[in-house]
């Protein structure tokens, strides 16, 4: 790798259950300009643009056209788009600016829940030979997977109900948390997940700038470096998978040279609690790495954001020194079937 | 503010999806009560199969029968089923590993609760009364204690083998317009068509959407433009879509409302439709009751200069 490449900026919006007087676009703008401000560039500044979201949420096709008016795509700009988190957005982005063709880039990414239901819709990116038809929900997926690791003995419904509490406690420091605060672990949605071992189901948007080189300290007094950054996906038949192990984190993590030196923060983006615990297997992370201070994506979930705001909130430490090398995780699919690992690092102290 | 709107939307869609040999020999079983594996080069049998090796990428085609019975590998309890799933009572989601598989089969299990349900149990295949070739063929998995069943061996060669299903989706939405547009759309309630104008570039646009896109910042200052506007380019439609009550040819145009940057289409009536031009000046026609123009017709004016609406086009 011959470029240094960062964040240098990253916001998010308030995380809502409804925000049915805004449209997308309404909704982003903050978001949009707080990245700009922050790194004090100018929409004719950034070099590529390139943005996360899902028809299937908006029940739109090609909904993400319209959010680029609040990008101001006038000179004509280089853009992109996933039709995934922004996380992989993010990883676009990044080799965009591997290439050299630009120095900046700006990253954001959105997801209305609230207009449909996300259980459902999250029903559609299953096969559609096998198990589409059965319109297994995401909880239900979710529970399967929770009720394998608990019958491998890797954890019990109090264990279950402390990652939940920790994260909502936690994210009673996150201005931008929609769940925070004690929370009673709940009734069965799909045993064995009970209402707290669910995410909270929300609007948000987020966004982030990278930048190169210089260019980075330029604009960041102390740059969040990508040191490495890596997705995998495992076989999309879930009878095919451990469901209790996460072999694709394990090797992202280890191409984006995780295991190189200790972490000591990690944003995990795991939507149920049961699958915190995976994370943690995978990533081998100790009791002595800090682990989704946000409150993570039990404190707040909009879909196709939530695993571009772990790359933010873990680059958002560094910029703040409060963490020097930290773990940033997104996932997409059912039970874990797609991951992503980002490993962050400020300049020594 | 006005009162942001809300409707209901439904996205429905009958998509039309062709099989491969091996998912076609799959759900064609399914229909004749056979239940269809696929051999990997290591020897492992995938249920359901698919085409190719989910570890070496390699094409498989070796189809092979196993039992209608089998083993619980993982289970959860949904005490409240959703539309669209197999069953409308309480019941479990299960990966079930029949017998002659290697992998797992995700359906419902039929069980009186969830202490009726652990992983390791036996359960056997509830055949649908009516079959067509779907997963949904199998109406579920119950129960069962007897022996493992033993798979005829059936080949995989079927009379009138499917070669493709019907897989129909459906969403419920409720859909908001946001702020820009809500404000929009009430104004065209009161016969009147508003814009947004960006506090950057001047420019209003019409209908808003609360962001410009030029300069990509908020707009929120609101403008009424027309009701009278100029066409500045138009198409002649000759073909009739299903369920309109409008005769072809007719002609649908791009108009530039008096004030407005940008231009907005609509039908143009009241006129042949061979006589339609750039430059001609029209206003909106409003029915009885309804939100938004029906279509528009000449004003008589003459034409507009190409010089007053060039940057429009």
């Amino acid at each position: 790798m011959t470029r240094e490449i960062a964040v240098v900026a990253f916001a998010q919006t308030d995380h809502r259950r409804s925000t049915e007087e805004s449209s997308e676009v309404e909704m982003l703008m903050p978001v949009l300009h707080g990245v700009l401000a922050q790194s004090g560039l100018r929409t004719a500044d950034i070099g590529f643009t390139c943005s996360g979201s899902s028809d299937y949420l908006a029940g739109r096709a090609f909904s993400f056209t319209l959010a680029l008016d609040g990008v101001g795509a006038w000179p004509p700009i280089s853009e992109s788009h996933v039709e995934m988190d922004g996380a992989w957005a993010l990883y676009e982005a990044w080799t965009k600016l591997l290439t050299g063709d630009a120095d900046t880039a700006l990253v954001y990414s959105y997801g209305k829940c609230s207009p449909g239901s996300v259980r459902d819709v999250l029903t559609r990116q299953l096969d559609p030979y096998y198990v589409a038809p059965l319109w297994p929900d995401s909880v239900a997926l979710a529970a399967l997977q929770a009720q394998a690791l608990m019958d491998a003995g890797h954890t019990d419904e109090p264990a279950l109900a402390a990652v939940g509490a920790r994260s909502r406690a936690d994210a009673e420091a996150n201005p931008h948390a929609q769940l925070k605060g004690p929370v009673p672990h709940g009734d069965y949605v799909v045993r064995p997940l009970r209402t707290g071992d669910c995410p909270p189901v929300g609007d948000g948007a987020a966004a982030v700038i990278l930048a190169a080189g210089e260019r980075a300290r330029r604009l960041c007094a102390r740059p969040a470096w990508i040191r490495g950054i890596d997705h995998r996906i495992e076989a999309h038949g879930l009878g095919v998978r451990d469901l209790t192990d996460s072999p694709s984190t394990r090797l992202a993590a280890e191409k984006a040279g995780a295991f190189e030196r200790p972490v000591d923060t990690a944003e995990l983006h795991a939507p149920f609690t049961a699958q915190e615990v995976i994370l943690r297997r995978a990533l081998r992370l100790g009791d002595d790495v800090r682990v989704n201070p946000s409150g993570g994506a039990l404190a707040a979930n909009p879909v196709m954001a939530a695993g571009l705001i772990r790359i933010g909130e873990a680059a958002a430490r560094i910029h703040r020194g409060e963490s020097d090398r930290a773990l940033a995780h997104a996932t997409s699919g059912p039970c874990l079937q797609q991951n992503l690992v980002a490993v962050l690092e400020g300049d020594p102290r | 503010m006005p009162e942001v709107l809300q409707a209901p939307l439904v996205v429905e869609f009958p998509f039309t999806r062709s099989l491969g040999p091996v998912q076609s020999a799959f759900l064609t079983g399914l229909r004749e009560r056979v239940v269809l594996g696929v051999k990997t080069t290591d020897g492992r049998t995938l249920v359901p199969p698919v085409e190719y090796d989910p570890v070496t990428a390699e094409e498989i085609r070796d189809l092979v029968e196993v039992a209608p019975t089998g083993t619980v590998t993982a289970w959860a309890w949904n005490h409240e089923p959703r539309r669209g799933q197999p069953l409308g009572a309480p019941f479990a989601w299960v990966l079930v590993r029949l017998d002659g598989a290697d992998t797992a089969l995700l359906h419902a299990l039929d069980a009186p609760g969830p202490d009726a349900v652990r992983t390791g149990m036996r359960v056997r295949v509830r055949w649908a009364g009516e079959r067509t070739g779907a997963i949904t063929d199998i109406a579920c998995f119950e129960p069962y204690d007897g022996e493992p069943a033993q798979p005829g061996g059936h080949t995989g060669e079927f009379e009138n083998p499917l070669t493709g299903i019907v897989a129909p989706a459906r969403l419920d939405y409720t859909y908001s317009p946001g702020r820009a547009q809500s404000a929009y759309i009430h104004a065209l309630g009161e016969q009147r068509t508003v814009g947004e104008r960006c506090p950057s570039c001047r420019k209003v646009y019409v209908p808003p959407r609360g962001a410009c896109p030029t300069c990509g910042v908020a707009t929120a200052e609101q403008v009424e433009v027309g009701p009278r506007g100029t066409v500045t380019t138009y198409c002649i439609v000759n073909i009739k879509a299903k369920n309109l009550d409008i005769e072809v040819p007719y002609v649908y145009a791009h108009i530039a409302l008096d004030g407005a940057g940008l231009a907005l289409h609509a039908r143009i009536g009241g006129i042949p439709y061979d006589q339609v031009r750039m430059g001609l000046r029209v206003e909106p026609v409003w029915t009885e009751g309804a939100r938004y123009p029906d279509h528009y017709r000449p004003t008589g004016e003459p034409d507009a200069d190409y010089d007053t609406y060039k940057e429009l086009l």
